[in-house]
């Protein structure tokens, strides 16, 4: 169907293209997982749609992290770990056999629960990630750098210490530099693994504005305790329990009106 | 409205005879640590300052312009401190490497594998291993076959002392990089090996850096694994397949010598090497400051 013949279709019918039903940045098919002889994820299938913040609930041990490692094969790293079925992202299977997984996690970056800044300058510190994809010129750096840490609002606070070292910045500070240092490389979905549950609710606030601006460019994944955080940063919210996801939906259906039992007992608090 | 809840208060109050008695304990044992302190410090201090009073008193320009001379024609110490300079440094030069990328393997490639506990058991044997025997061991492979002692034979004992230093400290340090930061590198799409060359080392560079350090110092006093490889030479002579001279060999023949001047220079050799050794332990001491 073309454009023209959608719009048509719109002013026949009155129904309008949602964006769930646009093709999804990444789509996630009967994913299992296993650590060891253990199995983590259970049959797990959803989509991640373009532009769009998913986030990720359920209590400790879930998988819902396990699950952001299968998105940027983070598990490679550890022998003994695997997955089995589908992430399908462009039309490719980014968890099966002859996949470039560093040039994968140039695609899909990744911020951790801990900022982890590398020991050295900040300035360096972006252009570290950059220079594992791209030959820039100083300028072209220069310019690269300025333009991450704008978008992950830290050029005001470190432009005049660009050539301190990074473990100098404070907390808050140093997450925002490791956000900074993952859209950089310019990926197309970013994965947050607890971004703020290490920081304070100044740099907390901070940081879910900068997941707010950031979706306008990037799809977003974020794994969260904190379900207020959910509620305000997340388009749709995932559930997930012992492994399997239990449901999946706009986050103001999720939290107002969850469809499963066991969903409801945990954004009310009552276990997990 | 609220419900207050009564807990009965502990006393906390001890009988008088058992405060007493901790009180007594806690002097006795300060006094016990006080006293070991002060003999080892008495002795290291006595150490010092025989080697201060003996060696200073024959420190003068001809020990470091002149080189070793029969009993009573003077001479200095210029070959026993060259040799031993040329010596640590290709030992060294040869261990540092080694070590550097053993440890690596111990700590970032063979993590669990069969091959690095048997590497880390043989390395950490190494370190213990009396260094008379590395001496042996050297001859035998490295000079023997050779039919002569050489200062590169005193090179590779040297090198031998320095390879599980070198180890132990690159593992420890490397282990000491939080795996967080492994794994924040390789997120970006970082290989392995950039992972280690450009993340880890850095992080751990100034405990690795101070491991060099301190295995430098430990062989430029080294005199046994010497004596059965570079054998010492009386002679001037910078030549790596002859016997080479060094401080601590020079120091083992004049201090046990009956002439007056070889056994005083003996002295100036120890305060030499002592406080070389002492220079380069403040070096990396502040190496690690530096780094905080």
């Amino acid at each position: 169907m073309n454009q023209a013949e959608q719009r048509v279709r719109v002013l026949v019918s009155g129904e309008r293209p949602s964006p769930q039903k646009a093709e999804p940045r990444i789509a996630i098919r009967d994913l299992d997982f296993f650590y060891g002889p253990l199995q983590a994820l259970k049959g797990i299938n959803l989509d991640l749609p373009e532009r769009q913040v998913t986030g990720m609930i359920g209590p400790s041990g879930c998988g819902k992290s396990t699950l952001l490692r299968c998105l940027n094969r983070m598990y490679d790293l550890y022998p003994g770990q695997r997955a089995t079925g589908q992430v399908m992202m462009d039309a490719q299977n980014i968890i099966g056999p002859h996949i470039d997984v560093n040039a994968l996690r140039g695609r899909v970056g990744m911020v951790f629960q801990k900022p982890t800044p590398f020991p050295m300058t900040v300035y360096n510190n972006i252009a570290f990630g950059v220079r594992l994809h791209e030959r820039l010129s100083k300028s072209e750096m220069d310019e690269r750098v300025h333009w991450s840490l704008t978008r992950a609002a830290l050029w005001e606070e470190v432009k005049d210490r660009l050539h301190a070292p990074a473990l100098g910045l404070s907390g808050g500070q140093q997450q925002r530099l490791c956000i900074a240092r993952t859209i950089a490389v310019r990926p197309d979905v970013i994965l947050l693994d607890e971004p703020t549950s290490a920081l304070d609710p100044l740099s907390t606030l901070k940081i879910e504005e900068l997941i707010d601006e950031l979706k306008s460019e990037f799809t977003i994944a974020i794994v969260t305790h904190n379900m207020q955080q959910a509620a305000r940063c997340a388009d749709r919210v995932a559930f997930f329990y012992l492994g399997e996801l239990v449901e999946v939906g706009e986050s103001s259906q999720i939290f107002t009106a969850p469809k499963q039992r066991r969903t409801q007992e945990y954004i009310t608090g009552r276990f997990g | 409205m609220s419900t207050t809840i009564s807990v009965p208060v502990k006393d906390l109050r001890v009988a008088a005879g058992l405060s007493r008695r901790r009180k007594r304990v806690n002097r006795a044992i300060q006094a016990l640590c006080t006293i070991a302190t002060i003999a080892g410090l008495l002795f290291l201090a006595s150490i010092l300052s025989t080697l201060l009073w003996r060696g200073l008193g024959g420190l003068s320009l001809t020990v470091f312009t002149e080189t070793t001379k029969p009993p009573g024609s003077g001479g200095g110490l210029l070959n026993p401190i060259i040799g031993s300079l040329i010596q640590t440094a290709l030992g060294t030069a040869i261990g540092t490497p080694l070590g550097l990328l053993a440890g690596t393997y111990l700590a970032e490639y063979g993590k669990g594998s069969a091959l690095s506990n048997a590497v880390r058991f043989i390395s950490d044997v190494l370190l213990a291993a009396p260094s008379i025997l590395i001496g042996l061991f050297v001859y035998e492979i490295a000079v023997d076959p050779f039919g002569g002692f050489s200062g590169l034979a005193g090179s590779i004992a040297l090198a031998v002392i320095v390879i599980p230093i070198v180890v132990r400290t690159t593992e420890d340090m490397l282990r000491l990089v939080p795996g967080s930061m492994r794994e924040a590198a390789a997120a970006l799409g970082a290989p392995q090996w950039k992972v280690i060359v450009l993340i880890c080392y850095r992080a751990a560079r100034g405990g690795i850096l101070t491991g060099i350090l301190l295995a430098i110092a430990r062989v430029a006093g080294e005199t046994a694994p010497l004596l059965f490889t570079s054998l010492g030479n009386l002679n001037w002579s910078l030549r790596l397949d002859q016997p080479m001279a060094s401080l601590p060999i020079t120091i083992y023949q004049y201090a046990g010598s009956a002439y007056e001047d070889w056994v005083q220079l003996a002295w100036v050799g120890s305060l030499l090497i002592t406080v070389g050794v002492l220079a380069i332990n403040l070096l990396a001491r502040t190496v690690v400051q530096g780094r905080r």
